[in-house]
């Protein structure tokens, strides 16, 4: 390993060396600012030496890492996320747990593991990821022990998600029977030398892999988990669940899918546009059902994924353009809603329930009118950087001629627009006069700002999303 | 850069409306009015500087234009474009506007800085989409009008207001994404025909389409303003949402929303599927011709006064539509002044529904009657403003909907009878509807306060629109002439061009400069 490739992965092996930090630190003095100061610090770094890892020129990372600007923006968006959940959770966990330290090691070990498959281009570092990633994740969700739905989501998560693992692995192991290589780039080049009866070996390894791959992202027919999970899961993880657990296996699927060009692999497009139909109707018509936020965003976030599915299939830079934008947008724009849950949760549960939100905009003007806007992002109301982003995925659908998904698109999000109306006419509500008023719990300043910033983000890429769009498109077609 | 203003002034205004409410209502109120004075000065100011270039007739495209990049990488352009027509439009929303909030003066006591905020985004988000000329920036305002609007009647509305406001905002927002992909599927069409990919109207105008297509895309447009507008059988939010809005949110359906839906058949469907849009012709005037008769017939069953003044709407969006689709200089004429004289007579129906329910605190005409002796200046308000509604000549209504007739006559003589009829129709809801509120035993014994100075003023203001337009629209027409002889000239080449022989091309008259 060369120097430059050391500068290269310096912003991994800082996220990395974090941790160990902490843990070090502990040992001395333990305290809740430190540690989250620590973190923050950790994030920090890392992040400011992405640009010094994209100008060594040296892409490759030994076989298994390849740290090119596709990659490096993927991090940059992860730490970023990861920055904000770290925020959102000292708050959040300062009137709960009796320990945090613990919490921001596995945080940051989460986002080691994201990192990692953003960045990986072998099914080794693949699978090395996304372990990182779930073991840490286990943990998180069962943190609050006191807590029933915590647990139970936590231990529901691990039995899916290793069984899902198990799945992803026999189909590592089929493709590796096929061709004898753990990279990526062994599977394309396979696929395009042998003839379409030779394929079977491969097209079963991809079908099982897609289950893996399906359940993290908990597209339809692997959704089950994901109300459950989201609903007992503490409010900060379920925004790190939904947000960079979900952007870095969707990024991983594109550096592997895009090179094959998954239009000429017929079985394999097939599946993944009954996903995206699947997803984006029960997504949506399920969350019509809920009374609870934080399943209701659930479901919401399983119809997104659909939608991202659609530019998915479209393949081509305009397509990966289009989702890494969509992405974006669904992180700030996730990320604020579960923010916004996360602060008016109290101490007894979290702020899940429909009443909670009750007449909010007449108390908290400022609060309700961020969750509205969250909540048109999501919808792709103008104005919103959700607006540009649903443009976008129609263009690259319909650019690729993909009408049927993209007209399930446009009805699915018409059915989506009535639930998230239905949070927002809640908000709007004047609530009766004989209704307790519930006092909600102080907001602090740090947690202020992270909403207000995620705000401004969403209405300024909404707004005026030319440089991110030029950004994203120069890196879209290196991939 | 005054084409931005227009936008801009509208939205600044809103924000600073609502930061001014922490402090004085009357503040608030004031800055709206202020905001909207200005704005209407301005349009005026704009239309008195370019009264020379408007008289030169045909030739000349845009008045005014702005452009400048804003998404390069989509061939996206804050591109926005003045002609007699859209002079026309932002005049009337500018003046609607500015009722609307004289209107809602004591109406509104809650929220006060929230609701002018809302208020003056509609009209920004409205003035954005008569000024449009990207596709992009068209939807985009488009879709942008409609947040405050559900706000303004899910949150200011009366008893069924959310299920009012969410149905509105559903059927626009699906009949809109429609909209989106047949935008986007002309972008990606003309953009692989020519090699340009781009948003930008007048280079989509020259697009050329196979007939399949271009059935599915003038589809797409067309579901969005029909819905919009409203016709038959998609017209069924748009009762339920005048009834619930506030006054204010009325006059502005009433009298601005639904012009965009027109504003859109005109500039939009037309003009970009020539051929595609004039062979579905009988069929929309078929529903135009439902729409007035069904609209009519209903209103005549309503017990709800605003109900009522809702479903006049659908009857006079009825002639919209068939006089769009005839396609020829006198229809659409006509179609632009029954534009403005709907506005103006239902904006009008809508304020009076609103103080008799300031006053009464009911809707049901059930419950009024006899009120001519205890408000006789309303009452004699409201009878020129059902006059205006029936179509009586020399008031501003008759002008449009005479001028549609003839023009369908020339087109399409069953259509032409039987639009006919409507006149019929509206005359008896006219009349049954002050018959049965203001003449008859009061039978509830109201005693009610008569036409403040404030409401006097507002009504005033709307009767001598109403008249002297009805008298003489001459000005109007010659506004709006330059702009309809470019959109009928271009429509014309077009359909000359096409080396098929256009099975319609010979029912369509020359374009002529007659003007009456």
């Amino acid at each position: 390993m060369t120097a430059a490739e050391l500068v290269t992965l310096s912003p991994l092996i800082v996220l990395g060396a974090t941790p160990v930090v902490i843990m070090l630190v502990i040992a001395f003095r333990r305290g809740h600012l430190i540690t989250i100061g620590s973190t923050l610090i950790g994030l920090t770094v890392s992040f400011l030496l992405l640009p010094v890892a994209a100008s060594t020129g040296t892409q490759h990372v030994t076989s298994l890492l390849m740290l090119d600007r596709y990659a490096l923006f993927y991090l940059g968006l992860i730490f970023a996320a990861s920055f904000a959940v770290a925020v959102l959770s000292y708050c959040y966990l300062r009137e709960r747990a009796g320990s945090y330290d613990e919490f921001y090691i596995l945080l940051l070990l989460a986002t080691l593991g994201a990192g990692v498959m953003v960045a990986s281009t072998n099914f080794v570092s693949f699978f090395l990821g996304l372990e990182i990633l779930s073991v840490a994740l286990y943990a998180l969700m069962g943190y609050l022990r006191h807590y029933e739905r915590s647990i139970e989501a936590g231990v529901k998560y691990l039995i899916l998600a290793a069984t899902s693992t198990a799945f992803l692995l026999f189909g590592i192991a089929l493709l590796y029977a096929g061709q004898a290589s753990l990279d990526f780039a062994a599977v394309s080049t396979a696929l395009a030398a042998t003839s379409q009866p030779d394929q079977v070996l491969l097209l079963a390894g991809l079908a099982l892999l897609i289950v893996g791959i399906g359940f993290k992202l908990a597209v339809v027919p692997f959704h089950m988990w994901t109300p459950d999970v989201y609903e007992g899961a503490p409010a900060p993880v379920t925004a790190f669940v939904a947000t960079i657990s979900k952007g870095a296996m969707f990024a991983l699927l594109l550096r592997f899918f895009v090179p094959i060009g998954l239009q000429a692999l017929n079985p394999i497009y097939m599946v993944f546009a009954l996903i995206a139909v699947a997803s984006m109707l029960i997504g949506n018509l399920l969350a019509l059902l809920q009374k609870n936020v934080k399943r209701l965003l659930a479901y919401s976030s399983i119809a997104h994924l659909g939608y991202l599915l659609v530019a998915f299939l479209a393949s081509g830079p305009f397509a990966v353009a289009a989702v890494t934008f969509y992405l974006v947008a669904y992180f700030v724009t996730t990320l604020g809603a579960f923010g916004i849950v996360t602060v008016l949760s109290g101490h007894e549960r979290d702020a899940d329930s429909l009443d909670d939100y009750l007449g909010l905009f007449w108390q908290h003007p400022w609060l309700a009118g961020a969750f509205t806007a969250m909540l048109l992002s999501l919808a792709g109301i103008p104005l919103t950087t959700g607006f540009i982003g649903k443009f976008y995925l129609v263009a690259a659908g319909i650019g690729s001629a993909l009408w049927l998904p993209v007209l399930v698109l446009i009805v699915s999000s018409a059915i989506g627009l009535y639930y998230y109306l239905r949070v927002i006419v809640v908000m709007f509500t004047r609530p009766s006069k004989t209704a307790t008023v519930v006092s909600l719990p102080a907001l602090s300043p740090a947690s202020r700002v992270v909403l207000a910033v995620l705000t401004m983000l969403l209405i300024v890429l909404g707004t005026y999303p030319t440089p991110l769009l030029q950004l994203i498109q120069s890196l879209a077609s290196s991939l | 850069m005054i084409l931005l203003w227009f936008i801009l002034l509208p939205f600044v205004g809103g924000l600073l409306a609502w930061l001014v409410s922490r402090w004085s209502m009357k503040g608030t109120r004031g800055i709206a009015l202020l905001t909207l004075a200005l704005d209407l000065a301005s349009v005026l100011v704009v239309w008195a500087q370019n009264t020379d270039r408007l008289a030169q007739a045909a030739g000349s495209s845009w008045l005014i234009e702005f452009n400048a990049p804003w998404i390069p990488s989509f061939g996206i352009n804050l591109r926005l474009g003045l002609d007699g027509l859209s002079l026309l439009l932002i005049a009337l929303t500018a003046f609607l506007g500015l009722l609307s909030v004289a209107a809602s003066w004591h109406e509104i006591q809650e929220h006060v800085g929230f609701f002018h905020f809302n208020l003056l985004w509609v009209l920004a988000g409205i003035t954005g989409v008569f000024l449009a000329l990207d596709l992009f920036l068209f939807y985009f305002f488009w879709e942008m009008m409609l947040v405050p609007m559900y706000f303004l009647i899910a949150l200011w509305g009366h008893e069924n207001r959310i299920y009012a406001a969410v149905k509105f905002f559903l059927f626009t927002q699906l009949s809109g994404l429609l909209m989106l992909a047949a935008i986007l599927g002309l972008y990606f069409i003309h953009g692989q025909t020519t090699g340009v990919y781009t948003f930008d109207y007048t280079q989509l105008l020259s697009t050329s389409l196979a007939p399949q297509t271009a059935l599915l895309l003038v589809l797409g447009f067309m579901i969005a303003f029909v819905v919009k507008l409203p016709a038959v059988p998609v017209h069924t939010w748009l009762p339920d949402a005048h009834t619930e809005a506030p006054t204010a949110g009325s006059v502005i359906l009433a009298g601005l929303l639904l012009k965009t839906g027109a504003y859109g058949l005109l500039r939009f469907v037309v003009p970009l599927f020539p051929p595609a849009a004039l062979n579905l012709a009988p069929l929309v005037m078929a529903l135009g011709v439902i729409g007035i008769l069904y609209g009519a017939l209903l209103a005549f069953g309503q017990t709800d006064l605003k109900r009522l003044v809702a479903y006049t709407s659908v009857s006079h969006m009825g002639f919209v539509l068939v006089g769009i689709f005839a396609w020829n200089s006198l229809a659409l004429q006509g179609v632009v002044i029954q534009i403005i004289a709907h506005g103006l007579s239902t904006g009008a129906l809508f304020i009076v529904a609103g103080m008799l329910q300031e006053r009464t605190h009911t809707r049901d005409i059930r419950r009024l009657g006899g009120l001519w002796s205890t408000t006789p200046r309303l009452a004699g308000a409201t009878l020129i403003f059902a006059l205006a509604a029936l179509g009586l000549p020399g008031l501003v209504n008759f002008v449009g909907e005479f001028l549609i007739l003839l023009g369908a006559y020339q087109t399409n003589i069953p259509i032409a009878v039987l639009a006919t009829l409507g006149l019929i129709a509206a005359t008896v809801y006219s009349l049954w509807l002050i018959q049965r509120v203001f003449h008859g035993e009061n039978r509830e014994g109201w005693r009610l306060p008569d036409l403040s100075r404030r409401e006097f003023a507002l009504m005033l203001v709307l009767i001598v629109a109403i008249v002297v337009i009805g008298l003489y629209p001459q000005p109007v027409i010659n506004t709006a002439a330059p702009a309809l002889n470019n959109l009928q000239a271009h429509v014309t080449e077009v359909l000359h061009s096409a080396s098929a022989p256009q099975p319609l091309s010979a029912a369509l008259p020359e374009v002529s400069h007659d003007r009456r």
